[in-house]
């Protein structure tokens, strides 16, 4: 117990040095605004006043979290009251709410919780500082992403990434694959490549769980069709019979439809997600190849005898058409409910480079803060997926499916997740899966 | 009729049968005590029965938000909405299936195991499945329709009989490195073009593992320039990549027993087997226009076992493991009603000269079938409502094809659908179909009585 906490505290304190070091470094970036710049000195001296703030997260989420709390209450003095809120954030945070006894701040894992919130009145728009902050240590879009109306309310603690495509490192030297594909032609000559090597399904695509569907559908669409459509899409301005939705499943189509590449499509749509990696990670795989987000790494340590950076390794999702990086995933978004000094300094905290060091430093982050040092990451691997989101810059966009009404994006067996199922099944019905697409999305959005 | 008649003459005994007690030889109490004592009850009664009963029928006439009033529009779209009426299908066939296969197995069971010495031992193995959830049972069913035999029970069956018969080739999903050159002929591959003697053919394969050649493959080589017809089949790929197709570079091995068939105006002529090096000789066979056939024999994949939890099989699948289940919960009660016929009935058969047959088909089924009925009915009930089983063992893939009533109730209004309109139309469609079996099972109950 003793041991593990001098460890977590020595952890700590060398995050919080180098982040020191990577906030001296980006002094420049942040020099239009004084408050951009993490310095100590920024922050009012709170003492005596405690600062509720509400999250999802728990075990060794939590702990990560506890840091950065711990971190401004050294800064500050103030004191923290947190609370779990478990899966059930949205009915937690809304009973609070029609109580009128909400958290100062509370971290939302849905950016549709935000706007909800935002538009409801409930939460109170970022201080000049914060806002500042942000700007001084975000791309714009992280800012518009966490605004409802043209207001700023958030600041991403953190963000996932799910445009990573993950391969098995022997099956690639085994058929002589020496660089990582790039563009969509190399991924499916590579697969043609591993397919001539023995690999019997060169491509492992988890079929049975609908979802991985829509992130193979969203990542080809945002990178065909280009991050504006996107967003129409995502908001359902454009229907899905457009011709940008005709061409992203046309190129989807070259994987689905091709039996060398994926195998029998009958048998991917039995395979869960868990078991497309284990089939391209296990002692004796049948696949090279599964793309989903970067938890597939988690998957990998705790189901496969591979080891993730050697055995394992990952490349972004190649460009189509020579469309510039882009990244699919989420994040969670702090937003304060209160118009207290603490609420309102604890998000302008969190917007530093410090503070999102100590959140990547145990591992189970990653962030959008782009004058994070990098080598504030404990390992190579999410230091990339780190790297890859901000390298995309303003080109990052939200899970599409996540965004839309859970009766199209989210339920299993239902909407997107079926009608992308049947299209997988069946690659030649393009228009009849973009006719049932729209249909499905007609119902919901309405 | 006479079950109906005595049934409705007990219960309006009992109806009649209650005030007396209450009067006993006083005079008549004010009724409010009564309703004083009923009250408990009552109130629960109304509070979790009568209420959500009415309250989903006045639910069913509203729409999704539950402000607009829309008659009996939810209904119709039951009998329109596609996977409603799959759903409404897969209940049929529920119905009609489970219970009868259940209470048939039941009966065989509980009348086998009254003859046998360890017949304790054996009905509690039957009925230990009823201590497992339904949740936990689709868990393990979903295990064992695994598609993959290696961890599937029922793959693994079915693929080690079938290789029993049919024995795997040697190569399976190996193709050529060059489909123009060798294109698909009957599941083979046969060469576009025609090989002539002295000239021996090169046919290049790949897809196959290079570690998993046989131990015996060597080095490949051209085959010796000769007057017959000869050739190399070979693996054109080398672990770690490089060398140029189509051609035999160095580490690339030959693919020792391929059969290759050589055809002259559409029949084989000759048929030979590659060497160690991958080499083929028909030395016999001399000029030209012969075409080279690899046939299906060689690359055919290996049986994977059936695709249980597909979309043709998932429903027959799902309700094979709720006769595992409820298999045993027939047995007991059957069991319990065969040890409730009179002995000397049996006696009385078998002593007149009834066969065994005669005494199961003649006496016990006519004494037993009050029993059968209410097993039966009970199954009914409880195939009706079905839902767990289905939620969890079906493939998110062929949910819709798997769908019953209850899962789609759930769906439409929990499960992302948000419409409780349409959800309470579907839970009342529900409840209507149960009545008429509750009915008949009370009217017995009372009857029994």
């Amino acid at each position: 117990m003793r041991h593990a906490i001098l460890k977590t505290t020595a952890v700590a304190g060398l995050a919080v040095l180098l982040a020191a070091c990577g906030g001296g470094s980006s002094a420049p970036g942040g020099g239009t605004t004084s408050s951009g710049e993490p310095s100590e000195g920024a922050f009012p001296d709170l003492s005596g006043q405690t600062i509720s703030v509400d999250a999802v997260w728990t075990g060794a989420e939590q702990e990560t979290f506890q840091k950065l709390m711990s971190d401004f209450e050294s800064k500050t003095g103030a004191k923290f009251n947190y609370t779990s809120t478990g899966d059930q954030i949205a009915t937690v945070l809304g009973t609070k709410v029609q109580g009128g006894s909400p958290p100062d701040v509370a971290i939302l894992p849905q950016p549709g919780l935000l706007n909800q919130f935002a538009k409801a009145g409930n939460l109170q728009p970022l201080s000049d500082e914060a806002s500042a902050a942000v700007d001084a240590n975000y791309s714009p879009i992280w800012k518009e992403l966490g605004s409802v109306d043209g207001k700023a309310y958030g600041v991403w603690v953190d963000a996932s990434n799910k445009s990573t495509v993950w391969y098995n490192t022997k099956e690639f030297d085994n058929a002589g694959i020496s660089s990582e594909p790039q563009t969509w032609e190399d991924f499916l000559a590579a697969g043609k490549t591993l397919a001539d090597a023995g690999v019997k399904v060169p491509v492992s695509i988890g079929g049975a769980d609908g979802w991985t569907l829509t992130d193979w559908f969203e990542n080809v669409y945002l990178r065909s069709a280009g991050a504006d459509k996107y967003d129409q899409l995502s908001t359902h301005d454009i229907k899905w019979t457009d011709p940008s939705v005709e061409e992203a499943l046309k190129t989807l189509a070259q994987l689905f439809g091709d039996k060398t590449l994926i195998g029998d499509p009958n048998r991917a749509l039995q395979v869960d997600f868990p078991t497309s990696v284990t089939n391209t990670f296990s002692a004796n795989p049948s696949s090279a190849i599964v793309f989903e987000g970067s938890f597939v790494a988690g998957v990998i340590s705790s189901s496969t005898p591979s080891k993730v950076g050697t055995d394992a390794k990952w490349f972004p999702f190649p460009s189509i058409n020579g469309s510039s990086p882009s990244v699919v995933g989420g994040g969670d978004v702090a937003v304060a409910f209160k118009d207290t000094p603490g609420a309102k300094a604890f998000l302008q905290y969190l917007a530093t480079p410090e503070a999102a060091a100590l959140m990547v430093s145990t591992g189970s982050f990653t962030s959008a803060n782009k004058n994070l040092d990098p080598s504030a990451y404990p390992d190579d691997n999410s230091r990339a997926v780190g790297q890859a989101i901000v390298d995309a810059g303003d080109n990052f966009r939200f899970d599409m499916s996540d965004l839309a009404p859970p009766a199209f994006g989210g339920t299993k067996g239902a909407g997107e997740w079926k009608d992308l199922q049947d299209f997988l099944a069946n690659p030649n019905n393009i228009q009849g899966t973009m006719k049932q697409l729209e249909a499905d999305a007609a119902a919901a959005f309405k | 009729m006479a079950v109906d008649a005595t049934g409705t003459a007990t219960g309006g005994g009992a109806a009649a049968a209650v005030p007396p007690p209450g009067t006993g030889g006083r005079r008549r109490q004010v009724p409010w005590l009564g309703l004083l004592f009923l009250a408990p009850a009552l109130i629960l009664l109304g509070a979790l029965v009568l209420y959500p009963i009415v309250f989903s029928i006045v639910r069913s006439l509203f729409d999704a938000g539950g402000e607009t009033f829309v008659g009996l529009g939810n209904y119709g779209r039951m009998f329109t909405d596609h996977d409603t009426l799959i759903a409404l299908r897969n209940n049929v066939i529920w119905v009609v299936v489970a219970p009868t296969i259940a209470t048939a197995l039941g009966l065989i069971f509980a009348v086998l195991t009254e003859r046998i010495r360890w017949a304790t031992a054996f009905k509690a193995l039957i009925f230990m499945p009823m201590a497992v959830s339904f949740l936990a049972t689709g868990v393990i069913f979903r295990l064992v329709y695994d598609q993959d035999p290696a961890k599937g029970v029922a793959n693994a069956v079915v693929v080690s009989v079938h290789d029993l018969f049919n024995k795997s080739s040697e190569y399976p999903g190996a193709f050529p490195r060059d489909k123009k050159a060798l294109p698909a002929h009957d599941g083979g591959y046969e060469t576009a073009k025609p090989v002539a003697a002295g000239t021996p053919a090169m046919l290049p394969l790949v897809g196959f593992p290079p570690a998993q050649l046989p131990d015996s493959a060597t080095q490949a080589k051209a085959a010796e320039p000769s007057s017959g017809l000869s050739g190399t089949v070979w693996l054109d790929f080398k672990p770690g990549g490089g060398g140029t197709s189509g051609v035999i570079d160095p580490g690339e091995k030959g693919m020792p027993g391929v059969v290759v068939q050589a055809v002259r105006d559409g029949s084989v002529v000759a048929t030979a087997t590659t060497a160690d090096d991958g080499t083929f000789h028909f030395d016999s066979l001399s000029g030209g226009a012969y075409t080279l056939l690899l046939p299906q024999s060689n690359f055919a994949e290996p049986f994977n076992g059936v695709l249980w939890l597909g979309p043709t099989l998932v429903t027959p699948a799902i309700i094979a493991s709720y006769i595992w289940i409820y298999a045993g919960f027939a047995m007991v009660l059957i069991a319990a009603g065969l040890a409730s016929i009179p002995r000397d009935t049996l006696e009385a058969a078998r002593v007149d000269g009834a066969t065994e047959w005669q005494v199961f088909r003649r006496v016990t089924m006519p004494l037993l079938s009050p029993v059968l009925v209410v097993v039966f009915v009970t199954l009914v009930i409880n195939v009706l409502k079905i839902f767990d089983l289905v939620y969890i063992m079906a493939p998110g893939s062929v949910q819709a094809e798997a769908n019953v009533l209850a899962l789609q109730m759930w769906l439409v209004s929990f499960g992302g659908g948000n419409d409780f309109g349409f959800g309470s139309a579907i839970g009342v469609f529900l409840f209507l179909l149960v009545i008429p079996a509750m009915a008949f099972n009370i009217r017995r109950f009372v009857g029994e009585r």
